[in-house]
C-alpha cells in the first residue's frame, strides 16, 4: 500500500504555521484541531521549513517560561524528513519507528499536499491485516463447506 | 424534523453500488443496534457484487464464495436492491437528496492508470481492466475484440490484476472449461495462438505487489512453465538490506518463490510465462499498420527515499522485445460521479474519513458519504474494505446523533421505489438476481462449470420475463 491511500481520505487542508509565529500560536492550532504536530512554511515558499510538535513544545517549556512568546522557528525541527505519495507504507513505518519521529510531511513534486502521522500508518496496516484476515477466512470457511 | 432512526421513522440510507463495499456498509448499518435503519442499494448493472462478479478470476471461485455473506446481509428486513439504475442517467444526486438522510458512494474504481509512453495507443495494446471484465462476461464489454493470434503477449505490472491476466493467458483451454469463464472468451482463448507471457515489472521480486498465493499458483499450471531471468530474482543489496531489517517472513517467502522459479528445470510444457523484474516500457513500436509489434524497456536500479521506500531509476541500458499484444496493469482508477466532490489526481471522491468534503468551502457535505476503492483508492484485498466501511459507518452514526443529515422530502421507502420505478421501469430487485443465479448454476452444472453467465442486460431480462 501507498502513503497516497492515507491520504486519499484525509481532504482536509495541512494545518501550517509561519516560522516567526509566537509558539503560543502554535498551541491554539495544536489544540483546536487536536492534532500533535504543525508543519512549517515561510511565506512564498511551497517546501516546508521545518516542523513542529507537541512534543517539541512540552520538552522546552519546561527550561524556559517565555518559551510562548518566543518564535516557531527557536524550536522546530528543521532538518526535515519527508515522504511522498509513492512511498510504501510498510517503509515509512519501519523508518518512523527507527528513527523514531511521529510526522511525516508529504511532498509531492516539491509541494507540501499532506501529513500522515503515526497513528495513520499503523491503523491502515491494522486495517490492511484485518481485511486479509477476513478475506482468508472467508475462503476457508467456504472451502470446508 | 422528527427524530430520525426509531421504528416509526427509520433512518433511510442510499448506497450506490453494489460491489463488496456497499455490501459491507450494508452490514455495518445493520449490525449496529441503536438505530433503524433501511437501506436501497442502487446499482447501474442488473446483478449485484461488482468486481467479485466481474473482476475475481475465473478459476478463482472460493474467492467469490464472499457472495455468501452479501446474501446474508440482502435477506435483512429494510434491504432492497436497484439493480439496473444507473447513478447520473436514470436518477440524479438531487433526486437521492430527496428521498433519503444518508447517502454512500460506493462505487469502486472501473478504469485503469495509462503508462504514459509513446505507442501506448496502437492496436494491440489494451487496458487490463477491459480484458478482465470481457473475460468476465461484463454486458458492457462483451463485444471487446482482443487480438490473440499473436505468439507473445506483454503484462505491464506486478499486482495480483497483473498475475490474473498472465494466468488467464497461460491456461489451457481444458483449464479455462471448468471454470465461469464467458463463452465467447472461452472460445476466443481456444483458438489463442499466445505461447510466451511476459509480466513485466519496474521493481524488483521484493517490492512486487502480488501475494504469495497468487505468484505460487503460477508455478502449478498444467501447460505453462514459469521462469525469472536469474539475474532479476538476485536482490540487490538494498532489498536484500531492507528484507533483512524488517524480517517480513511473506516478503521473504515471495522472495523465495520467485528464485526458486529462476532455476532451468527440463519441461514439456508448450507454454512459458517469463517474470521479468527491475524493468520498465519506455515505448511501443507499431508496425506500418499501427498494430503493436514490439516493446523498448529500459533496465531499472533501485534507490531509497527520505523516507525509506525503494523506488526504481531508469538506467541508460535498453532492449526491444518482439511482442504481438500488451495490457497495462498499473493500477485502477475510480471515475467522477456526478454532482459528486472528485480528487482527480488520486482518482478519488473527496472525502475526510468517508465524509464527502465540499471541494470550495472544504467542509463536509452533508448526508453524503463514500467506502471503498472510490474513497481510498485501489488498494488491499475485499475483507480491506470492511474496516474501511466501518470507518464511514461510524462517521454516518455520529451525524446522525449530531443532527447533521438531509431533510427529504419524502422520506418513505414506497415513494422513494416508485420514484426509481417510474424513471427506470425495468429495474432489478434481489429476488430478480436470486433467480437468474439458480438459472446460471443450473446451466453451469450440465458443463461441469461453477455457472453459464449471461452476458447482456436483454438475455437477463429475457431469463425473468421482464
Amino acid at each position: 500500500m501507498k502513503v497516497k491511500r492515507i491520504l486519499s481520505a484525509k481532504s482536509g487542508d495541512v494545518i501550517t504555521i509561519r516560522p516567526d509565529a509566537p509558539i503560543r500560536d502554535a498551541v491554539a492550532l495544536l489544540t483546536e484541531h487536536n492534532i500533535g504536530a504543525l508543519v512549517v512554511m515561510a511565506e512564498g515558499e511551497s517546501r516546508p521549513v521545518g516542523i513542529i510538535s507537541e512534543r517539541d513544545i512540552i520538552h522546552r517549556s519546561s527550561v524556559s517560561e517565555s518559551l510562548f512568546s518566543e518564535p516557531v522557528e527557536s524550536i522546530m525541527t528543521s532538518e526535515l524528513i519527508t515522504g511522498m505519495p509513492q512511498d510504501d507504507l510498510y517503509s515509512v513505518a519501519h523508518t518512523m519507528t527507527e528513527k523514531r519521529f511521529r510526522h511525516l510531511p508529504i511532498l509531492d513534486e516539491g509541494k507540501l499536499v499532506g501529513i500522515i502521522s503515526i497513528g495513520d500508518v499503523m491503523k491502515a496496516q491494522r486495517d490492511a491485516y484485518r481485511g486479509e484476515i477476513d478475506t482468508r477466512e472467508t475462503q476457508l470457511l467456504a472451502g470446508a463447506e | 424534523m422528527p427524530e430520525v432512526g426509531t421504528e416509526q421513522n427509520p433512518l433511510r440510507v442510499a448506497i450506490v453500488g453494489a460491489g463488496p463495499t456497499g455490501f459491507y456498509t450494508a452490514e455495518q448499518l445493520f449490525k449496529q443496534k441503536q438505530y433503524t435503519v433501511e437501506v436501497d442499494m442502487y446499482e447501474r448493472l442488473p446483478t449485484p457484487f461488482g468486481l467479485v462478479r466481474y473482476g475475481v478470476a475465473p478459476d478463482h471461485q472460493k474467492i467469490k464464495s464472499v457472495t455468501k455473506i452479501f446474501d446474508r446481509v440482502a435477506k435483512k428486513p429494510g434491504f432492497r436492491f436497484f439493480g439496473n439504475v444507473e447513478l447520473g442517467k436514470d436518477i440524479s444526486v438531487a433526486d437521492l437528496r430527496n428521498y433519503y438522510h444518508q447517502i454512500v458512494y460506493t462505487t469502486g474504481a472501473q478504469t485503469d492508470r495509462s503508462l504514459g509512453i509513446p505507442g501506448e495507443e496502437l492496436d494491440g495494446s489494451y487496458a487490463a481492466t477491459e480484458f478482465v471484465a470481457w473475460y468476465n462476461g461484463h454486458p458492457d464489454f462483451r463485444e471487446c475484440k482482443f487480438d490473440l493470434s499473436v505468439e507473445r503477449a506483454a503484462v505491464v505490472g506486478v499486482g495480483n490484476v497483473a498475475v490474473d491476466v498472465c494466468r488467464i493467458l497461460s491456461r489451457t483451454p481444458e483449464e479455462l472449461a471448468r471454470t465461469d469463464i464467458a463463452d465467447y472468451a472461452l472460445e476466443a482463448l481456444r483458438e489463442s495462438n499466445i505461447r510466451e507471457v511476459y509480466m513485466i515489472g519496474r521493481r524488483g521480486p521484493a517490492q512486487a505487489a502480488f501475494t504469495t498465493p497468487e505468484i505460487k499458483e503460477l508455478g502449478e499450471l498444467e501447460d505453462a512453465e514459469v521462469w525469472v531471468p536469474p539475474a532479476e530474482a538476485t536482490l540487490d543489496e538494498l532489498s536484500e538490506q531492507a528484507l533483512a531489517e524488517s524480517s517480513d517472513r511473506a516478503t521473504t517467502r515471495k522472495v523465495e518463490i520467485i528464485q526458486s522459479y529462476a532455476e532451468e528445470r527440463p519441461t514439456d510444457k508448450s507454454r512459458k510465462l517469463v517474470l521479468r523484474f527491475l524493468v520498465s516500457p519506455v515505448e511501443f513500436i507499431g508496425d506500418e499498420n499501427g498494430h503493436l509489434q514490439a516493446i523498448k524497456l529500459v533496465k531499472n536500479e533501485l534507490y531509497k527515499t527520505e523516507a525509506g521506500t525503494l523506488r526504481p531509476r531508469h538506467t541508460e541500458e535498453y532492449e526491444t522485445v518482439p511482442m504481438g499484444i500488451a495490457f497495462r496493469s498499473i493500477g485502477y482508477r475510480g471515475v467522477p460521479l456526478p454532482g459528486v466532490p472528485f480528487k482527480e489526481s488520486w482518482g478519488v471522491i473527496l472525502n475526510e474519513a468517508g465524509r464527502v468534503i465540499d471541494s470550495d468551502s472544504g467542509e463536509p457535505v452533508t448526508g453524503e458519504y463514500t467506502a471503498g476503492w472510490i474513497k481510498r483508492g485501489a488498494t488491499g484485498v475485499i475483507g480491506t474494505n470492511k474496516p474501511d466501511a466501518a470507518e464511514t459507518v461510524d462517521a454516518m452514526m455520529d451525524d446522525l446523533a449530531g443532527g447533521q443529515i438531509l431533510d427529504p422530502a419524502n422520506p418513505g421507502a414506497e415513494a422513494a421505489r416508485e420514484m426509481v420505478e417510474a424513471q427506470q421501469p425495468r429495474r432489478f430487485t434481489y429476488e430478480d438476481w436470486l433467480a437468474l443465479d439458480e438459472i446460471e448454476v443450473a446451466r453451469g452444472e450440465e458443463q461441469g462449470r461453477p455457472r453459464v453467465k449471461f452476458t447482456t442486460v436483454e438475455k437477463m431480462a429475457e431469463a425473468l420475463d421482464k
